[in-house]
């Protein structure tokens, strides 16, 4: 149903040759994915590019009131493309399209009008979905393919997870940090061959991480305040986003908790049965989410069986206790943005005892207007030891605005 | 025991206070015009005498403070939290405080639920708010303070930012409304902005602390927060000590701080930290060397204009008024474009009074040598001075540019006017004015931005500039509208920038925002290749030379730069000189006398704020409305309206009674949002059921109000912000039941990929419910529904309505289901219908047809704020985008067309350009973010087909002068283009 194609196409031959060069949201778990994907054949780079002229070529290539997500990541392809490091013949950019009723399915239709204003119309641009947007261009999903794809998710998360429970108390300055860094490489080359990975590997990964992570020695004689972060995916995940934000609640000795990437894609998934069960839409859909959702559900708690069994760290909350959380604040059927996953995921972390939230999201994100500052109310009447402080980013927000009222936020911290 | 001492560094001032045994022995307070550091240190030694002997414990707090107090090593206190420490010790206990500072405000609920709020990135500042207007009426803030207690009226102006309510108050002043009405209206604006960005919901009752500055200094703000708040004067409290709390909250905190200094060793470490610049983002100089800057102005010279002075010239000479926003400009040109005369001033809240001084100048100096024979003025105060003093034309300012910029470059293709309010720039195609951009709300106020800085900061303009062109380090200050500018400055000041970095800055900052917010330029080409640039604001050889360097192109900067508008106009006045001048006549001058009143428009429910003015010789000149029916004769010639039928048909559903008994009781629905499009098929169907069903009132501004406390997200755009307005209606009509149903789908008409609502709008109800108190206590019904579907409506409605109400069954819930499509049809129906007459009408009748295309709620009067009547009023027929979308084909469009209300725009976007008489004129609400695509993809397909597009932003401010420059200039544009194709 999609309006006639008037753009470049990625197509079976270019995977020969081609770069497809993919936007940072999350270092980790993106790196892992970006290896998975390897294995069926596409060439993927992640850009890791910092600084002002990322901002500026948003600016310069996107509508100044879209926000601030899309301009950073249509700027951070478009200052790559015009790096000169590349030879743009040979690259393809992903950008990925929820196809929700936020306003984020239109990023990737934003990033081709940029290459089109600035003379790159024969560059395509693959659309990342699980809507049957594009259909037949690019990149297709296999079953297996997603299956792998949340293994990387896994192991990514796990690796977030635990980097962030460390860090904070890290007796050797950056020790965590080689953590992290020894399980990416160890799992990279593991996964690497063009082959299929088990399951069973993925479990051992596990333990893996686990003792990598057991081995950084860490100083817990004062409990830091934990902060928990929340918000629009992007923000909530990049430090490009949100000033990097973790670095900033360290440095202010806190100890950052967040959720992983996993129960955002198990939010995603879950919103066909949902869709199904209010208005009647596709059975089918519903059927095939339904059972990828119990899949990864599944997986999910293998991973919380062995951090529990290692005893050393603090396991995520099991999605479906997460999604039952969300009930009693907001409908399961507001599903635009981070929708009801959003009042959800700070429910979750009051009840692990991190009170203390950062909701972030882009200056006038449509969805959070509702299911984030719009819920902190209720949250806080059923929880009145919530303290929550919603911050807003955007290319012209000052630094010590945002980090003054972070500082507000932990000084009344418990 | 210690003395305890605090130092408070605000965004504007620094205050110091020391206590001693629990007293206060010594404050001070002081502006520190961004020497943040030098003045720290001053203040300090300055209490010396009271220091010099203690043990001293010291904390710093404040927007500005954080930087001093890393450098220094001084604890710092997040301001809040002193506030909380000075509460109960230094000043009195209370259950809320509120707290104004240089630009910074901050509520903090300390019982019941302990809760701190601080403005937000989009709050702008409030003590430097107020400066700013007092800036602009001229007046000192004091000055500004006793005014307002002589209000007898109150202006709605914008409460969200500076910028929109500078742009509210300009029409007011220009419109000449009175001072002291103003003055107590911004006071009023700053209360609006405090209580719906900060309390959020939360309701402000008990005992209120007031502190801070402004709260402090201003009575007439006391007296709006009192009022407001409707506290009397046992609750209210204004301490004495109100400037100096914070600080005094500091010097407590300070106290359980374990560091102890002598007074030399603390001074010691402010010292040090003074002279420790830290700055993280420079840009480039704006001039390498002196001699680029003497070739830079060699340059420049050379577009300059033939001048021979008035006393010298004898014969015919045409008069040019451009009556700014700020300042007013005038010109009068001889027989040779020659400008024989000229003056520049700011008009200081009274234009009038201005010109009048100037034309008795003029007509001193004209003698009987020099005849005005023509005359023409341009600008916001066009309508007024027309009247005023008989001036023969009146034209939209954008073409008075136009003809100016034609004199010195025959071939400009494009124009750029910064002024000090606005940014104007077109494009010239085929020798007409092809496209309009026009600052939206939120980026105006440039041009007087820079002067309101450099004035705070105690430069000249000229001076302030002048130091910023020969900086070495400008730094990077962003792009976004002033108030995020403000805080960026701030963070510059705390870096410790000094005033050369920040005014080369600033001019950069300028620049980049009519460059990327406005124009939205991508490359120098898309601008054009012969520009002239114009405007007071390029006067300024700094912001000229940040522009060049930023599109990497040579412009054409006029030497009557700041004149343009009054030149053109003078060239105007030359081209179509009249038989007989009607400008006033020396003598007449004499014995000119200007009263105005307000007064408020009873005609419609609009209830305009007229102003009107009353001038020697019986001419008067009303101001404010909206319409033409104020003026008299205007009702008789009324266009087709499709927004005004519209409403009256809804209206009409809305208050049509039930025929029979209601036996499942009233319910209340709240008129808003897409409820507006569906009130046909909700009441019909929630009738049938059984209910007596109560619809909301049309939105006012008192409406909007009442709701306003429960308002949790500042940004979200005002037609969100009214439902909390139409529950609490509902609430006042007595209703215990209310439906408003939540939507993820809207119908699906086949025009898109697929039919959803904006988040905003499918979920609202989710966000009332949780932000509404009251709603928990009624019975709330929000169920999940889609409509597309007629058979799984139903299913969706039985399984909602059969388990409340057993005693309804799924055939009656069918057939009701029904009875509301059926509804829905008609409505649709009669709007096509009546759209196709009004079409005919245009076409029999040689008319303009205006396409209005937006939201189905556009047509409340409170959102759209009459600007359909405005349209009217200029001869144009008005049709809505769901009346014409059915008329074209579906246009191809570039972006993922999946929001049912926004692909009828794009249909009837593609209406319009297969119609030769239509036009076509957006309507967006500030903060949609959904149309900061549609927008682009609109303009696409009008500007493909040929057509001007033209988009106008509303908001809870009602701002007709701007949008008024648009469609004039549109029509003008419109007109020109038709001359040029005979």
């Amino acid at each position: 149903m999609e309006s006639k194609q008037n753009y470049a196409v990625f197509t079976e031959e270019m995977r020969k040759d081609y770069t497809i060069l993919v936007p940072n949201m999350l270092p980790i778990q993106f790196g892992l994915m970006i290896q998975i994907m390897a294995n069926y054949g596409y060439k993927m780079e992640l850009l890791t590019t910092e600084g002002r002229s990322i901002v500026e070529q948003g600016l310069k290539n996107v509508h100044n009131d879209t926000c601030y997500p899309a301009l950073l990541a249509i700027g951070q392809l478009m200052d790559a493309v015009e790096s000169g490091k590349y030879d743009t013949h040979k690259i393809a950019l992903i950008m990925s399209q929820t196809g929700g009723g936020c306003r984020a399915s239109n990023y990737i239709h934003l990033l081709r009008k940029a290459l089109i204003k600035n003379g790159y119309d024969y560059i395509p641009v693959i659309s990342l979905n699980f809507s049957g947007l594009e259909a037949g261009t690019g990149l297709t999903f296999t079953p297996q393919m997603l299956i792998q794809v949340a293994y990387g998710i896994l192991l990514g998360d796990m690796i977030m997870l635990l980097h962030n429970q460390c860090r904070p108390y890290e007796i050797v300055p950056g020790s965590s940090r080689k953590a992290v860094d020894v399980c990416m490489k160890v799992i990279s080359r593991r996964f690497s061959g063009n082959r299929l990975i088990l399951y069973g590997e993925v479990r051992k990964l596990y333990d893996f991480i686990l003792r990598a992570f057991g081995k950084v020695r860490l100083d817990r004689s004062t409990e830091k305040k934990k902060v928990g972060i929340v918000g629009e995916i992007y923000v909530k995940f990049s430090p490009l986003g949100n000033n990097h934000l973790e670095d900033f609640l360290i440095a202010e000795g806190c100890e950052p908790v967040l959720s992983g990437l996993l129960d955002f894609c198990l939010y995603c998934l879950y919103n066909a049965v949902v869709d199904h069960r209010l208005y009647g839409r596709s059975g089918k859909a519903a059927a095939a989410n339904q059972m990828m959702y119990r899949f990864v559900l599944g997986k999910q708690k293998d991973m919380i069986k062995a951090i529990r069994k290692h005893g050393h760290f603090r396991p995520p909350m099991p999605f479906e206790e997460v999604r039952s959380l969300s009930h009693e604040i907001i409908g399961e059927g507001v599903k635009m943005g981070e929708g009801w996953l959003l009042p959800a995921e700070m429910v979750e972390l009051i009840h692990e005892d991190v009170p203390n939230i950062v909701c972030a999201q882009p200056f006038g994100c449509l969805p959070n207007h509702i299911a984030g500052k719009g819920m902190v109310r209720k949250i806080r009447e059923h929880y009145p030891e919530a303290n929550i402080v919603s911050v807003d980013y955007d290319p012209g927000a000052s630094k010590i605005n945002q980090e003054n009222r972070i500082k507000l936020m932990i000084s009344a911290a418990q | 025991m210690s003395m305890k001492l605090g130092i408070d560094i605000g965004s504007t001032t620094v205050k110091l206070v020391a206590v001693k045994d629990g007293k206060i022995v010594y404050q001070r307070y002081e502006r520190h015009f961004s020497k943040v550091r030098e003045k720290a240190c001053e203040l300090l030694r300055g209490a010396e005498h009271v220091l010099h002997d203690e043990r001293l414990k010291a904390a710093i707090t404040g927007s500005a403070g954080l930087g001093v107090a890393k450098a220094s090593s001084i604890d710092f206190v997040q301001e809040v939290f002193a506030t909380r420490r000075a509460v109960g010790v230094h000043v009195p206990k209370a259950d809320v405080v509120i707290e104004l500072g240089g630009e910074d405000a901050k509520i903090i609920f300390l019982t019941g639920q302990l809760e701190e709020r601080m403005n937000g990135s989009c709050a702008g500042g409030t003590g430097a708010f107020i400066d700013q207007m007092a800036v602009l009426l001229d007046v000192s803030p004091a000055d500004l303070d006793l005014l307002s207690l002589e209000s007898s009226k109150i202006y709605t102006i914008a409460s969200r930012c500076g910028v929109f309510a500078k742009s509210d108050v300009q029409p007011l002043m220009n419109d000449g409304a009175r001072r002291e009405d103003i003055a107590a209206s911004i006071f009023q604006a700053v209360v609006n902005q405090t209580l719906t960005g900060l309390a959020q919901g939360r309701e402000i009752k008990g005992d209120v602390l007031f502190l801070g500055g402004p709260l402090y200094f201003f009575k007439g703000l006391q007296k709006r927060f009192q009022e407001t708040l409707r506290l009397d004067n046992r609750h209210a409290h204004f301490p004495a000590l109100a400037p100096y709390a914070i600080a005094a909250g500091a010097a407590e905190y300070a106290g359980d701080t374990p560091a102890e200094y002598s007074y030399d060793d603390l001074l010691d470490r402010l010292e040090k930290a003074a002279g420790e610049p830290v700055i993280s983002q420079y840009l480039e100089p704006l001039f390498t060397s002196h001699e680029e800057f003497r070739e830079f102005t060699r340059r420049h010279d050379r577009h300059d204009v033939m001048t021979e002075n008035v006393t010298v010239y004898s014969g015919d000479a045409y008069l040019g008024i451009d009556c700014g926003s700020t300042t007013t400009k005038i010109v009068l040109v001889g027989a040779k474009n020659q400008i024989l005369y000229h003056h520049y001033q700011p008009n200081k809240g009274n234009p009038v009074d201005v010109i009048r001084e100037q034309l008795v100048q003029i007509y001193r100096l004209c003698g009987s040598r020099v005849r005005i024979v023509a005359s023409a003025v341009t600008g916001y105060g066009e309508a007024l001075i027309q009247n005023a003093f008989g001036i023969d034309f009146g034209l939209v300012e954008t073409v008075a540019h136009f003809y100016a910029a034609r004199h010195f470059n025959p071939d400009v293709d494009f124009i750029i006017d910064i002024g000090g309010q606005d940014i104007k720039c077109f494009k010239i195609r085929n020798n007409c004015i092809d496209n309009i951009f026009l600052n939206e709300a939120c980026s105006s106020g440039c041009g007087s931005f820079i002067e309101t800085f450099a004035r705070s900061m105690g430069y000249s303009i000229e001076e302030f500039c002048r130091l910023g062109l020969l900086s070495e380090t400008p730094i990077d200050l962003g792009s976004r509208c002033t108030v995020f500018m403000n805080s960026s400055v701030k963070q510059a000041q705390k870096d410790g920038a000094s005033i050369d970095m920040i005014s080369a800055g600033l001019s950069v900052s300028v620049v980049k925002n009519a460059l990327y917010k406005v124009i939205r330029a991508n490359s120098p080409d898309d601008l054009g290749r012969q520009i002239v640039v114009q405007g007071g604001t390029f006067l300024n050889n700094a912001i000229l030379r940040s522009f060049e360097k930023e599109i990497g192109r040579e412009v054409t900067r006029p030497a009557i730069s700041g004149l343009m508008g009054a030149y053109g106009a003078a060239l105007h006045a030359r081209d179509n000189r009249p038989e007989q001048t009607r400008l006033i006549r020396p003598e007449e001058l004499a014995d000119f006398t200007h009263t105005s009143k307000s007064v408020r428009c009873g005609l419609c429910s609009n209830h305009c704020d007229l102003t009107v003015n009353t001038f020697s010789g019986g001419r008067r000149f009303l101001s404010g409305n909206r319409c033409e029916r104020p003026l008299g004769g205007g009702e008789a010639g009324r266009l087709p309206n499709l927004y005004a039928w519209k409403l009256d048909y809804l209206k009409s559903i809305a208050s049509a009674p039930r025929e029979g008994a209601a036996p499942l009781g009233r319910i209340g629905i709240p008129f808003g949002l897409n409820l507006y499009e569906l009130l046909p098929f909700w009441k019909s169907f929630l009738e049938a059921l059984g209910f007596e069903v109560v619809v909301s009132d049309v939105s006012t501004h008192t409406l909007y109000q009442h709701g306003q406390h429960s308002i949790p997200s500042d940004t979200v755009c005002y037609p969100a912000k009214l439902m909390h307005g139409h529950i609490e209606n509902l609430f006042e009509k007595g209703i215990t039941r209310i439906f408003y149903p939540c939507m993820t789908y809207n119908l699906d008409e086949g025009r898109g990929d697929n039919c959803y609502n904006c988040p905003v709008v499918a979920y609202y109800p989710e966000l009332l419910q949780a932000n509404v108190a009251r709603l928990t206590e009624i019975d709330f019904m929000m169920p999940y529904f889609e409509l597309s579907d007629h058979k799984e409506f139903i299913r969706q409605a039985v399984r909602f309505f059969h388990g409340r109400f057993p005693q309804l069954h799924r055939k009656d819930i069918a057939a009701a289901a029904e009875t509301g499509y059926t509804a829905l049809q008609r409505y649709y129906e009669a709007v096509r219908s009546e759209g196709r007459k009004a079409i005919a009408y245009a076409d029999e009748n040689g008319l303009e047809l205006a396409v209005i295309v937006g939201r189905p709620y556009h047509i409340d009067p409170e959102i759209n704020h009459g600007i359909d009547k405005m349209i009217s009023s200029y001869g144009m027929v008005i049709v809505t985008e769901d009346a014409v979308c059915e008329l074209a084909e579906r246009p191809e469009v570039h972006v993922l067309n999946q929001w049912t209300y926004h692909s009828r725009m794009y249909s009837a976007a593609n209406y319009v350009v297969g119609k030769e008489n239509a036009q076509l004129i957006q309507l967006v609400s500030f903060g949609c973010g959904i149309d900061a695509i549609t927008t682009d993809e609109i303009r696409a397909i009008v500007e493909g087909g040929g057509k001007i597009y033209t988009q106008l932003k509303i908001d809870e401010i009602n701002n007709l002068g701007a949008a008024k420059i648009r469609i004039r200039s549109m029509l003008a544009a419109v007109e020109e283009g038709r001359k040029l194709g005979k």
